[in-house]
């Protein structure tokens, strides 16, 4: 007896119609869900929970808001509006008509960027699975929420375009995206911050600000891409990151107001003095960030990458907003300014452009980061307060690329292993400060209270209240 | 300036930069290019945005639901927007109107023409160019000015709605196939019936829903014109059954409030196509102003002047229903007002449609040795066929001058009070169940 999918699942790719496709999806589905049994968020199965679930790609159709159990969250399969009569805008087949389905000479490449960038949503989702016991209130509870089952829809996104386009190699990477778990050391997850713990909600928030900022930025630039049907899907997708750097960036933004609110009324600044009043003291706030920071810049990958010239070139991968920009969109003569290191010191170097993409996308990061860093500081500020927030030297902490293995200071000074290790802790979220973090983490479960370490937000979800019923635990 | 200049206020639509986190979904999603952004704010252009909502819900943050009271012709400009690192309140904004009445050049009515500082120029263009207005005003249709409360949502049977197909980007070219003159040729108002033909386009139009029309050339500054928005005077299956073309209602706008000339772009650009010339149009837009499918289903209509264009379509749309001999079996009640019978669009057909289709009254208020009356005049004098149109399964339609809207409200309130009817209840009833909606301008 054959179940019918295709009525479960919300698409606007005629899913009814592809019998193959259709029958794929019903071998991946029951995985997909025991997957999301096993690994998706801890305990919270029985949940009526507010969320937003996209029912068509038009500007009224795909926030749809209500009470849902997860696992009955309705996963759909979207694909942005076609461009009718849509040119691939870049390399070397620019002004030819993009691709609607996949070119065999760019088939190991394509299905290379699909798997990696599918891969990341799953894992975020492993990473986060714990954070529903510690959450602050039921609008983050809510939140958290929110974030994982739309990483889950992101990993069907990818999945029907491997299963669709990539035929047989394709189901078997389907398969795979549900086998690798995040962190772990026999079968891990493909990217290296994507192996890491988001053990406590302060990581959480520093993680959806920066790590899914470079889910941005990756998606933006396939989103340009000429074959088609990624760039429609990753088009739609970009829609729903936005509400993942809401949550980080709104979510450490009320992290600082509350530290403030707490450092004017007691006029203390000593973080030892601080933290015996239970908020997070700006200090520790900025080694997080830092450490965060430099682990999401390595995921551009390397500064020079011959992959990201080809990437570029065969227009699987544009740059950032690529249309919008005002150059010959094939880069052949360009060259771009990187930083390396030269004789213990770092030092400027003109490289040619396409094999600096990653660098030219990482940059476009970090000057995207730069804003809501800004928009820290002006809480702060707001408090009459002179402590500043401050995005580390691109040099700092970083593992892949021409910085792996030196050390550098978050103000770009290159230093010695005995300077670093004397000072690292400074720069660095510590044992004892994540312990510390830790030690705040108690769950908050009562409508319309907040932890005393974070301020509740300046408005609800979708125009309701923030004493709202945002999660009701049955 | 005169010192009886009036503020006009309206509410402007704004961005919070403490709450947004400049995630470009909004921009992305403008159908009519209002948002833009600098390194710091994203901000919306005034003389742009049309309200149409498209960007409300896809926004994470809720930072695009702002909406600020400011004098009309001072709205804040995008450089205000791009220094703010808060909002201003709304005490703020209400000040800062005041002190618009105030200034030279500053936001009086009789300012209107254009003459102000170059920060409001453009939307001054929209304020100036009304492309559904009376004489009596010559306010814009982009905004719906509607003061009482209105469905955010279309009756349960309305048909599925397209929306967005065609964007300022892409706009579709249709053909120009007529221009009729629907007011009398002595009377003062040029009122003109458009059917444009889409060729094999796809636009779908429900009745009640708007296109955008891109007129030609350049403004004052330079800058291409914005789209109008013009609600399609046809049914969904044409102007001619069968036929892909749609038709418009286009008032010739010719002076301003107070009488100055002043030509409205878009609707002499309109009023003035030929036969064969080609129109840039967008859309569909709207999903709540639309009529109810089912059997039985009434449909009570109030409107004035051009704002009759929906009017028309819903009439339309169940008059073929009749002639077809499939009858949809609901009552049609119109309330239409006008200065006087040459100037009311479609005063002709309306007379000869017959009255089992539709139960018609008309309202004068210019005719030469009469009373002036209103149509919520004549409301009064049929309460108690309104209640009984209540009473059942009815969706309410009111569209046309912002000054007839509290007078129809409150003939719907005393008429229901007469009849012992709990109208704060049944108001609420319809508002909630996507019955009563309310489109002024």
């Amino acid at each position: 007896m054959s179940i019918d999918y295709t009525s479960k699942i919300p698409n606007n790719v005629n899913l009814g119609e592809d019998r193959t496709l259709q029958r794929a999806l019903e071998h991946w589905l029951p995985n997909y869900l025991d997957w999301w049994g096993d690994m998706g968020p801890t305990g919270s199965q029985n949940f009526d929970v507010y969320l937003r679930t996209a029912t068509s790609t038009t500007p009224d159709g795909w926030a749809h808001f209500g009470h849902v159990k997860m696992p009955d969250y309705r996963w759909g399969i979207f694909l942005a509006a076609p461009e009718a009569d849509r040119k691939i805008n870049f390399g070397e087949h620019k002004g030819e008509a993009a691709w609607q389905e996949v070119p065999g000479e760019h088939r190991a490449n394509l299905r290379r960027i699909i798997v990696t960038q599918g891969d990341t949503e799953p894992a975020s989702v492993e990473q986060q699975r714990h954070l529903g016991k510690t959450a602050p209130s039921q609008y983050d509870l809510r939140n958290l929420f929110q974030v994982n089952v739309e990483e889950g829809r992101h990993l069907w996104a990818m999945v029907y375009l491997l299963h669709k386009h990539f035929g047989r190699d394709g189901r078997e990477e389907a398969e795979a995206l549900l086998e690798r778990r995040s962190g772990d050391a026999d079968n891990p997850r493909i990217l290296g911050a994507f192996n890491e713990e988001t053990p406590d909600w302060l990581a959480f928030f520093m993680f959806t600000y920066f790590t899914d900022r470079d889910g941005k930025f990756q998606l933006n630039a396939l989103a340009e891409s000429g074959f088609d049907p990624l760039a429609r899907t990753t088009k739609f997708m970009l829609t729903e990151e936005a509400h993942h750097m809401f949550v980080g960036e709104s979510g450490v933004s009320r992290v600082i107001q509350r530290t403030c609110e707490v450092m004017k009324a007691t006029g203390l600044e000593d973080p030892a003095e601080l933290r015996k009043h239970g908020v997070i003291d700006l200090p520790t706030l900025q080694r997080y960030l830092n450490f965060h920071y430099s682990v999401t810049i390595d995921l551009f990958g390397a500064d020079q990458s011959s992959n990201a010239a080809i990437f570029y070139s065969s227009g699987l991968k544009g740059r950032y907003e690529e249309t919008k920009r005002d150059d010959d969109h094939l880069l052949k003569g360009g060259s771009y300014r990187i930083l390396d290191v030269k004789d213990g010191t770092l030092v400027e170097r003109e490289v040619p452009m396409l094999n600096a993409l990653n660098e030219v996308l990482r940059d476009d990061f970090i000057k995207d980061s730069a804003g809501g860093v800004a928009r820290w500081n002006k809480v702060i500020e707001k408090a009459g307060l002179a402590f500043r927030l401050t995005l580390p030297h691109k040099a700092f902490n970083r593992h892949i690329g021409t910085f792996a293995g030196l050390r550098v200071s978050p103000d770009g000074r290159v230093l010695s292993e005995a300077e670093w290790a004397a000072n690292v802790d400074q720069w660095l979220a510590t044992e004892s400060d994540r312990a510390y973090v830790a030690s705040l983490m108690g769950r908050v479960v009562d409508t319309g209270r907040y932890a005393n370490w974070i301020a509740p937000p300046a408005i609800g979800i979708n125009k309701q209240p923030v004493d709202f019923e945002y999660v009701r635990f049955n | 300036m005169s010192s009886e200049a009036v503020v006009i206020i309206v509410k402007q639509h704004l961005i919070d930069p403490e709450v947004c986190i400049r995630c470009n979904t909004c921009e992305e999603t403008c159908p009519v290019d209002a948002i833009t952004h600098d390194g710091r704010n994203y901000v919306v252009d005034a003389a742009k945005c049309n309200a149409c909502y498209a960007c409300i819900s896809p926004c994470p943050t809720g930072s695009i639901d702002h909406w600020l009271p400011v004098a009309k012709t001072r709205p804040f400009t995008l450089e205000e927007q791009f220094g703010w690192d808060e909002l201003p309140s709304e005490d703020e904004a209400r000040r800062r109107s005041a002190a618009a009445a105030n200034e030279p050049g500053g936001a009086g009515r009789d300012d209107a023409t254009g003459a102000s500082a170059a920060g409001a120029t453009a939307a001054l263009a929209v304020a100036t160019d009304a492309t559904v207005g009376d004489d009596d005003d010559a306010e814009p249709p982009q905004h719906n000015a509607a003061v009482s409360p209105s469905s955010t949502r279309p009756p349960w049977s309305a048909a599925h709605p397209y929306l967005h197909l065609h964007t300022l980007k892409k706009p579709v070219v249709a053909t120009v196939a007529g221009n009729f003159r629907l007011t009398a040729p002595e009377a003062e108002s040029d009122v003109r019936h458009i059917v444009l033909d889409l060729g094999t386009h796809f636009l779908p139009l429900l009745e009640g829903q708007s296109v955008g029309v891109i007129p030609p050339g350049v403004d004052a500054n330079g800058k291409p014109h914005y789209l109008r928005m013009y609600s399609v005077a046809s049914p969904r299956s044409g102007e001619r059954e069968g036929y892909n073309n749609l038709s418009l209602t286009v008032k010739r706008v010719v002076a301003d409030y107070d009488g100055k000339p002043v030509r409205g772009v878009a609707s002499n650009y309109l009023c003035d196509l030929q036969r064969g010339d080609t129109v840039q149009l967008t859309g569909p837009f709207g999903d709540r102003f639309l009529m109810p499918n089912h059997a039985g289903s009434n449909i009570l209509m109030v409107c004035t002047g051009t704002g009759s264009a929906p009017m028309r379509a819903m009439t339309e749309y169940r008059r073929r229903f009749m002639v077809a001999g499939k009858p949809v079996g609901g009552k049609l009640m119109l309330f239409f007002g006008a200065r006087n019978a040459q100037e009311l669009p479609y005063f002709g057909p309306l007379t000869k449609l017959p009255p089992e289709l539709m139960d018609t009254t008309f309202a004068f208020s210019r005719t030469p040795g009469q009373p002036r009356a209103y149509v919520q005049d004549r409301m009064r004098e049929r309460s108690r066929d309104l209640v009984e149109l209540l009473r059942g399964d009815t969706c309410v339609y009111i569209c046309g001058l912002k000054g007839m809207e509290t007078g129809v409200l409150d003939a719907l309130r005393d008429a229901c009070i007469t009849a012992g009817v709990d109208w704060p209840a049944l108001h609420r009833r319809l508002i909630d169940e996507g019955r009563f909606h309310v489109e002024t301008y």
